[in-house]
């Protein structure tokens, strides 16, 4: 049941209480229930929005930084980590396998000038971090699973068949 | 001039849904529970494997029952979800379910057979029965019996001529399923009375009560049924035409002969990518299926809450909400609420007598396009009381 509401607002966090319970067969006291509790434990960490911002005028960079980081004894990457995440201007910040790098943060700038000084005067400076290699986002096509780019599909079929 | 055509051919009435079609498609900005295909697009990686023999240039006949590999996937994909034991030799692979229905009945009907259709169903068993030969009889099912086919209405409508039952669960447009104690007493009786079974299980991803059960997966049946399949509803590929029939070798190669006659073999291009969809769909199926049920659940709710009793469909896309307490035919309710409030639903009656005092109501929409149409219909019910 968690589950299933969870794929549910995954795609829509507008579903109301009512709609997903007559969706679920429960009670809007169950479905409440399960949710709070979810937020609760931190399964549901909030409801942001889904935004393309290119459609805006407003100027917005996202960079994508690979970072090589020396781990510390007995804590790994988790102490660098902590440090990074902090900053407002990280959106993500992932740890990862292989590729000659440890740590994926993803950034956002309003200008590709305000995001390399981010990166010169707060990453790259930063004690652990070895190296790191910035690639800035020309475009996006797809993000949490929905298309930025096609339109709102029509309904082609036809109306009435068999 | 001297009249051109068949008299077996004009006697064949047009479908009602086509007849209501023809108006709502006059009109603007109708909002449709109408369709009987799903509302998802075929999964990328299957249109993309499409795409990709296309590439190839794989654009030749294959042969006239089907790639071998399809067949073979086919046959893996039957035991796998229903426990049906078919070789590669025992598929012909059509163009549609439509097709398998067609060829299976002119292949197995001589003049005066009688072949067994319980309705409410889907409108094409009648129609093809008439071009094969054969003399349909229409067995009503009841709201009372969950519209379930019974040992006793069954029996009632079995004479000497009665060749073929067709089983058409689960059921389009009532939803209705069959489990596999009912389908054992039917099982019983096609053995006893020594008769065939077409079961047209294009719906069987589709069910939301545990597994889709085949009746020719019952000891003795395999011998005596013609399952027709396809990809249309389970892996949204519609447009693709592709379904299959799987039985007894006899039957599929009398089969196979009319078919290799009228059609040559199915699409090449939706051959290629339902051996991708048989192979990596599984997950596919999984992911439409719960939305479906999803939207059956709040389906049924909203209409019983709204006072338009439905009984619980558990199987295909559709409702089978009873209008009767409205005092209307099926077709003036739906066409006044395709009228008054610009809502298309199909009248019941259009899927046999005993669909009168019924609508048909597709959950092939999103949950807000099922919210809007609901209001509208909410809207209508006002206006009659």
């Amino acid at each position: 049941m968690k589950e299933r509401i969870l794929r549910n607002i995954a795609r829509n966090s507008r579903l109301s209480t009512e709609d997903l319970a007559a969706m679920l067969s429960a009670s809007p006291e169950e479905i409440r229930g399960a949710v709070e509790q979810m937020e609760k434990e931190g399964v549901i960490c909030g409801y942001p929005t889904l935004i393309n911002w290119d459609k805006i005028d407003a100027e917005r960079v996202t960079a994508l930084i690979e970072l090589k980081v020396t781990p510390e004894r007995g804590r790994g990457f988790d102490r660098a980590a902590e440090r990074i995440y902090q900053f407002d201007e990280v959106e993500s910040l992932y740890l990862m396998s292989g590729g000659g790098f440890d740590l994926t943060v993803i950034v956002h700038g309003r200008t590709m000038k305000e995001v390399a000084r981010f990166v010169a005067t707060k990453l790259a400076p930063m004690d652990d971090i070895e190296s790191t290699a910035t690639h800035f986002v020309l475009k996006k096509y797809k993000e949490y699973g929905l298309s930025l780019v096609e339109g709102k599909k029509r309904d082609e079929r036809q109306l009435i068949t068999p | 001039m001297r009249n051109p055509i068949s008299e077996t051919v004009r006697q064949l009435q047009p479908s009602g849904i086509r007849r209501f079609f023809d108006v709502a498609n006059t009109m603007e900005d109708v909002i449709s529970l109408g369709v009987g295909e799903p509302d998802f697009d075929t999964p990328w990686h299957i249109r993309e494997e499409g795409i990709y023999s296309l590439e190839q240039g794989r654009t030749f006949y294959t042969s006239n029952a089907g790639l071998m590999e399809l067949k073979k996937e086919i046959v893996r994909y039957l035991d796998r979800r229903f426990h049906l034991p078919y070789t590669p030799e025992q598929v012909l692979v059509t163009v549609g379910g439509s097709e398998a229905i067609d060829i299976a009945l002119r292949s197995m009907l001589d003049p005066g057979d009688e072949v067994i259709i319980p309705e409410p169903c889907f409108v094409s068993y009648l129609p093809c029965v008439k071009m094969a030969g054969g003399v349909p009889v229409p067995l009503p099912l009841e709201e009372k019996d969950q519209f379930k086919l019974t040992k006793e209405k069954l029996l009632s409508a079995i004479s000497d001529r009665t060749k073929i039952l067709v089983l058409p669960f689960p059921n389009n447009p009532t939803g209705a399923i069959m489990t596999e104690n009912e389908l054992r007493q039917i099982a019983e009786i096609i053995e006893e009375r020594d008769l065939f079974v077409l079961s047209d299980e294009i719906y069987s991803e589709l069910s939301y009560q545990g597994d889709h059960v085949s009746i020719a997966s019952l000891p003795g049946m395999a011998e005596r049924t013609i399952v027709i399949n396809g990809f249309s509803k389970s892996y949204a590929m519609t447009g693709w035409r592709l379904g299959y029939a799987a039985g007894p070798e006899e039957i599929i190669k009398q089969m196979l002969k009319v078919h290799q006659y009228v059609i040559m073999c199915a699409p090449t291009t939706s051959q290629y990518a339902a051996v991708e969809a048989l192979r990596y769909g599984d997950e596919d199926v999984a992911r439409m299926r719960e939305s479906y049920d999803e939207r059956r659940r709040f389906l049924v709710k909203e209409l019983n809450d709204m006072g338009i009793p439905c009984f619980e469909p558990m199987g295909a896309f559709y409702v089978f909400p009873n209008i009767s307490r409205f005092g209307m035919t099926s077709e003036e309710f739906a066409t006044r609420l395709l009228h008054q409030e610009k809502v298309a639903v199909v009248p019941g009656s259009a899927f046999g007598g005993c669909g009168e005092g019924y609508l048909r109501i597709s959950y092939a929409y999103s949950i807000d396009n099922l919210k809007l149409a609901l209001g509208k219909i909410q809207n209508f019910i006002d206006t009659l009381f």
